[in-house]
């Protein structure tokens, strides 16, 4: 029944509709001066979808023939994607506004970049990842350049795009080596036609491909290039979004194509997973120390994160799954408070984003020193902040799935990296009294967002908000 | 009150939110209540603390006052003490009223100071209290933050370099042991301490690439809990941080470190690696003794070299240090009595000799030895305590720090007569280096003009000391105080040590040589 297959896509429809009508909308009454409301709206959307598709546990159901899987994994996704994307936009306004780059495309662009996330994290057909892959990267690709008269900018979302076509391309010959070995672009077909294994060698080369192509999306070494640049030159909502809501996504699309269409052969892709973890959670770590510049630093430092996340991958296990989508959630909860703060760094009404620029901050706004000195001991994985959980939590997964030289690398990593945590810790609290200071506003919305995530880092010591037994729940609905 | 434990661990950290919150500016009287808030919380604690001592049975050797409820990720929140780790929690809300005595007279960012130490103190506590490895693990770590930030802002000229390396050092040791950590929770399904204690961890060789490694799965989580108390504690070789970290440190900071932090190593020792592996235990010993009475002799030698009196006391914590693994891996009760007893002494000693470099040093501002001498005519009392203090440190009969040497050295020569002559020798390097320090500080005239007017210990700095006097001499003259409390807990764990050791066949028995 089509109304049937409707229904389950019902918020992907939702907010395709709205974006339309935005779009619409907007270049008949205020074209950019509307955008403000538009944020807000859009925003609200988000999140009362957010909450709705949070609240509804029904069980797992399927439309289009298999073609799009609604279950509990793909709404743990989506309700990470949504919060995010909708808290990013929230704070992002202030700062687009006075940059005079609120774009009434803007939360349009974002809402299709979220529904291709939603589909990407729902499919259950190599056609519905592709759309779902494609639509949220074209969006993503116009974001980036966002700035057209910034040549940064611009550079960004141009090289954004050219090698964001080339992973597509990539992905899309695995994609058609997989359905021309076995014969369907379902899922579970798919997966019928490995049975027990072995893998034949051309659905392999498919997988392997496949497999590069989305650690071009999640931006894991050795196919990480895009991203420094990326980050930097984007306009920093926009980083900050990059940050959050399309790693999420593509990370619950790469553990949807490991298993839901080749779960039966966990021993073919954890090493190659194994590997592309070890060599982010290094590169992350080491590249990242020479860095000054706060946005490319959070880039090193979001793919030595995606290495961890891998990590919880490897071992092909629930616990693997349920590790991983715990991290990401922290992570994002991380990675939005940092991005708050990075937002809000100003000097005499410019942005800055040179981290010597926070030369003895402290002194100046204690309060708001003190939450980003909490984000980064969590995001540098010291207990007894949330980001020590979330690496407790995929090593458990490797050591459990047998990969204890993973574990042991990583925690190695995880040292490295704290380096250049503390570095802006250091000039936070230890820095020489200069006058390089910061402007001390902050707006509120920023101001709360970041106090949130922060104060969340402490108290979800506690019981990390649940987040723990849903992921469970989402991680058996994948892994059976 | 079976919430006790839980109350005491938090209680600093109470009063560290009370600060923050409601604690606004910086004015002199600001500070002043910063600094009684400070004081009154960690007195009361000390006070709640006592109860657990007096309600404490010692004649009990298993956990006492445990507190268990459910956490994430299947860990449980569970606290408790017995004989070894009460006279730790002991320790620490002891000192900590009188280190914020010793921060006195800070005047920059008193608020912060005063938070950090309370915080820091909730997590030095939470350390010996904990009955679940991942709750020991996080506060073992997150001792790591207040510390970090106590050295990098109220420190000395290089204090970025001496944070850094202290924060980094300590975080690459202790990262291992959190993989040992998880790997011990697979086997054992649990990370339930009491639980772990009882647990057989396999010991069959495992043979890697055609090397037989001997112990398995034991050896390889002893050397990770090993790399994780050893730079804690630290042992030679890995010690080069605590002397930056020392030197570094403002006076508070350096009696803390030396004086709890530093323990938390030697507790692990006895907590973890001595009990949960008892034949990896008893296999690396001989390694553990040579580090040992190499890091008497060698740290004690550089101790006589150094021209700052900082970095001096802290080459002879090491030696001190090594005491304690000798006596911990020594495995009999005397060695382990003596381990702890030493690493009591030492928490009073050092903590009081840091406390004496900061008398003069808020007076003169500098540590270095030659810019001092002849502090006895201007300062009677000072050198008084100074040389209470030094006899400790050299370990004099009447004081704490004899007890403990001379049980470690007697735990010691039962097992290895060689390494316990080598530590011997120790004993006379520390009277050498310590009594020269002595003689070129108090004795002598007092010919430096910049000294002509300096003053004796004032009613403050003499109420700081006054209970750390008592206290290293009533355990030096009556040392089964802490023995008595200790010595179910510690039988109970050598027998099951010797236990677990019969039952397990050892194919190559590498001790003894």
């Amino acid at each position: 029944m089509i109304s049937d297959d409707l229904s389950v896509v019902l918020p992907e429809i939702i907010l395709s509709v709205y974006a339309m009508l935005a779009l619409v909308g907007a270049v008949y009454t205020g074209k950019d001066r509307a955008a403000p409301v538009l944020v807000w709206t859009t925003s609200a959307l988000m999140l009362a979808l957010a909450v709705w598709i949070g609240l509804t546990a029904g069980p797992t159901e399927t439309a289009f023939g298999g073609a799009l899987i609604d279950d509990g994994f793909a709404r743990f996704a989506k309700v990470v994607v949504l919060a995010s994307a909708a808290l990013v936009m929230l704070m992002s306004q202030d700062y687009m506004r006075r940059q005079k780059t609120l774009l009434f495309e803007f939360p349009v662009l974002i809402t299709l970049a979220v529904v291709g996330m939603m589909l990407m994290v729902s499919a259950g057909d190599l056609m519905t990842l592709y759309m779902g892959l494609e639509l949220q990267s074209l969006a993503l690709y116009v974001v980036a350049a966002i700035r057209r008269d910034n040549l940064k900018s611009t550079e960004a979302g141009l090289k954004y795009f050219v090698l964001g076509a080339l992973s597509s391309g990539l992905l899309l010959y695995g994609a058609s080596l997989t359905y021309g070995y076995s014969g369907t672009t379902l899922f579970a077909g798919i997966l019928a036609s490995i049975g027990d294994g072995p893998i034949g060698v051309g659905l392999l080369f498919g997988l392997v491909f496949m497999i590069t192509g989305l650690a071009f999306k999640v931006s894991a070494v050795p196919f990480h290039m895009w991203t420094p640049d990326v980050y930097e030159g984007a306009p920093t909502p926009v980083t900050a979004f990059f940050a959050t809501a399309p790693k999420m996504a593509a990370m619950a699309l790469f553990a949807r194509v490991l298993f839901d269409a080749f779960g039966s052969v966990p021993g073919d892709w954890g090493q190659v997973i194994a590997v592309l973890s070890l060599l982010s959670m290094f590169l992350g770590a080491f590249a990242g120390i020479g860095q000054r510049n706060f946005k490319r630093l959070m880039a090193y430092s979001s793919i030595a994160h995606m290495g961890f996340a891998l990590m919880g991958l490897v071992a092909g296990t629930a616990l693997g799954v349920q590790a991983m989508l715990v991290y990401m959630a922290i992570y994002v909860t991380m990675s939005i408070g940092t991005f708050a703060f990075i937002m809000g760094m100003q000097k005499d009404g410019q942005p800055v984003v040179d981290i010597r620029s926070l030369n003895m901050y402290a002194s100046v706004e204690p309060l708001k020193a003190l939450a980003l000195m909490m984000l980064l001991f969590s995001l540098a994985g010291v207990p007894p902040f949330v980001g020590f959980f979330g690496k407790f939590y995929v090593i458990k997964a490797a050591v459990d799935g047998g990969y204890v030289w993973l574990a042991v690398a990583g925690v190695i990593a995880s040292v490295i990296s704290a380096f250049y945590y503390l570095r802006i810790v250091f000039y936070m609290y230890f820095g020489e009294e200069g006058d390089r200071r910061l402007d001390g506003t902050m707006p509120p919305v920023m101001w709360g967002i970041m106090m949130v995530a922060s104060f969340a880092m402490i108290v979800g010591v506690i019981n990390l908000f649940g987040v723990e037994g849903l992921a469970l729940a989402a991680a058996q609905t994948l892994v059976n | 009150m079976d919430n006790l434990l839980s109350i005491i661990t938090f209680t600093p950290l109470i009063a560290a939110l009370i600060l923050g919150v409601f604690l606004k500016g910086d004015s002199p009287s600001d500070q002043a209540n910063a600094k009684w808030v400070a004081l009154i919380a960690t007195t009361a604690t000390f006070l709640i603390s006592l109860f657990v001592l007096f309600e404490f049975d010692p004649s009990d050797a298993g956990f006492q006052f445990v507190e268990d409820r459910s956490w994430l990720l299947g860990l449980r929140y569970k606290m408790g003490v017995d004989g070894i780790s009460i006279l730790f929690v002991m320790l620490t809300t002891f000192l900590m009223p009188i280190t914020i005595g010793a921060c006195w007279t800070v005047t920059h960012r008193v608020k912060e100071y005063m938070i950090a130490f309370l915080v820091l103190e909730t997590l030095m506590l939470g350390v010996f209290c904990a009955l679940d490895l991942v709750l020991f693990y996080l506060f073992f770590e997150g001792g790591l933050i207040p510390m970090f930030l106590i050295i990098g802002i109220w420190g000395g000229k290089d204090r970025i370099y001496a944070t850094f390396k202290f924060f980094l050092y300590t975080f690459l040791g202790s990262v291992l042991m959190l993989v040992a950590m998880v790997a011990m929770y697979m086997d054992a399904g649990t990370t339930d301490i009491p639980t772990l204690l009882a647990h057989q961890f396999s010991a069959g060789d495992i043979v890697i690439g055609g090397k037989t490694i001997v112990g398995g799965m034991q050896t390889f989580l002893w050397f990770a809990f090993l790399a994780s108390f050893a730079v804690k504690m630290p042992m030679w070789p890995v010690h080069t941080w605590l002397p930056d970290a020392h030197v570094q440190a403002p006076t508070a900071g350096s009696v803390v470190l030396a004086a709890i932090m530093l323990k938390m190593g030697g507790y692990g020792f006895l907590r973890f690696s001595l009990p949960m592996f008892p034949v990896a235990s008893d296999i690396w010993a001989p390694l553990i003794f040579w580090m040992s009475a190499i890091a008497i002799v060698y740290t004690s030698l550089v101790a006589l070299a150094q021209q700052d009196m900082k970095k001096l006391i802290a080459y002879s914590s090491v030696a001190h240090m090594g005491y304690v693994t000798m006596g911990i891996f020594a495995a009999n009760q005397q060695g382990v009595d003596g381990a702890i007893f030493q690493m009591l002494s030492h928490g009073f000693v050092s903590g009081a000799l840091f406390l004496c470099v900061g008398v003069i040093y808020d007076r003169m501002h500098t540590r270095e030895i030659d810019a001092y001498g002849g502090l006895v005519n201007r300062m009677p009392a000072y050198a008084l305590v100074f040389m209470l203090f030094t006899m400790a440190n050299v370990g004099l009969p009447g004081t704490s720090g004899f007890i403990g040497e001379f049980l470690t050295l007697a735990g010691i020569f039962q097992v290895n007569t060689w390494v316990a002559a080598v530590a011997a020798t120790g004993v006379i390097l520390s009277a050498a280096y310590a009594l020269w320090l002595y003689r070129r500080v108090v004795f002598g005239d007092l010919i430096k003009e910049s000294l002509r007017s300096i003053t004796d210990m004032n009613l403050r700095e003499r109420a700081i000391f006054a209970p750390l006097v008592a206290m290293t001499l009533l355990l030096g003259v009556y040392p089964s105080l802490v023995t008595d409390i200790i010595g179910p807990s510690v039988e109970a764990l050598l027998s099951n040590y010797q236990m677990a050791l019969a039952e397990t066949p050892v194919s190559t028995q590498l001790a003894g040589n």
